[in-house]
């Protein structure tokens, strides 16, 4: 699904579209769209080690894929520190049976999203002119 | 004889972890990993690390000292200090050009950054122990400061946060400890060596 606003590209993946993918196979997805200047809105987020591999690969792509910077790259999470003990319980299971579908990640190039500004309340997507 | 072996390697463990404990100073770049590093080298060898510079990514490489000696209290602990280039998402090489780079130095640079990262990452996992130096005057909550924290409490790898560059002005460390609550955060100037003693008592702490 994606929304076109004057050149830009938001698209909005749903967790269901990489569930069943292994982590290089999500990368490459990822990858593959933000290459296109496309901006990803993912529902869920990539595992800790995913995240660390995206930013190995994106530097593995900078020099090689013309004009490629990098991307920006940001996740909002439902969860916060003071989680009661249950519930956190409870939120592991439900991640480990589906996925962390509760976070959104936002992924975009570097060369078109300047900077994503993030405080615990609200997230910005500064976009380059 | 099979426990007998176990209790001897978990001596042995014990011993190895206790004799050079891998410390790696990771973040973002220009937070100042280097400079913590060479404060610890200068306090405990008397000689430094690594050059720093105003130019972010000048540490391109991972840089190791071994068997720094540190005493807190009386206590004795060998470490082998791992300082690891800064890690971002973005790189380019226009950047370093408004430093005053030129075109090909700035290409250059560009090019060692980015495969500095990945050396960076690469090394996450033979760490026991890290120092996430952050920059205390700038917003904690970039997606990159969350994803090393993340990817070493996965590996359930000993944190110790440092909230760095406490002499400036807009320098914050209530926003860096509302940030990862679940850590420990030391605020300190790794440049005047402000609260370097308070940094040394957290991380005997860490590996204790």
């Amino acid at each position: 699904m994606a929304k076109k606003i004057k050149g830009l590209t938001l698209e909005f993946m749903p967790y269901s579209e990489i569930r069943d993918l292994d982590s290089s196979r999500r990368i490459k997805k990822i990858l593959d769209i933000v290459l296109n200047n496309r901006i990803i809105v993912l529902q869920g987020r990539l595992k800790p080690e995913e995240e660390t591999r995206l930013i190995e690969d994106t530097m593995a792509m900078i020099g090689h894929v013309k004009s490629f910077k990098g991307i920006e790259l940001a996740v909002i999470s439902s969860g916060n520190g003071s989680t009661p003990v249950f519930q956190k319980f409870t939120q592991g299971i439900a991640k480990a049976l589906v996925g962390d579908t509760a976070s959104m990640t936002i992924i975009g190039p570097a060369s078109i999203v300047k900077e994503i500004k993030k405080n615990p309340k609200k997230i910005e997507l500064m976009l380059k002119k | 004889m099979s426990i007998l072996k176990k209790i001897a390697g978990k001596i042995s463990r014990l011993f190895k972890r206790r004799s050079n404990i891998s410390l790696g100073f990771y973040g973002p770049p220009n937070a100042g990993k280097t400079s913590l590093a060479n404060k610890i080298c200068e306090d405990w060898l008397g000689e430094s690390m690594g050059e720093v510079s105003p130019i972010p990514h000048e540490t391109r490489h991972v840089m190791f000292k071994e068997k720094v000696e540190i005493e807190n209290n009386g206590k004795k602990l060998t470490f082998k200090l791992v300082d690891t280039p800064g890690i971002t998402t973005r790189i380019d090489y226009e950047d370093f050009i408004k430093y005053g780079l030129k075109k090909k130095e700035a290409q250059k640079r560009a090019k060692e950054a980015t495969e500095g990262i990945i050396e960076s990452i690469k090394w996450i996992e033979d760490m026991q122990a890290v120092v996430v130096v952050l920059d205390a005057s700038k917003n904690p909550y970039s997606q990159v400061n969350i994803t090393i924290i993340g990817n070493l409490a996965a590996r359930k790898i000993p944190v110790l946060i440092v909230a760095n560059k406490m002499d400036l002005r807009k320098a914050d460390i209530k926003k860096v400890e509302a940030a990862f609550p679940e850590y420990k955060v030391v605020g300190i100037s790794a440049r005047t060596g402000k609260n370097i003693d308070k940094f040394y008592e957290a991380l005997f702490k860490l590996v204790k």
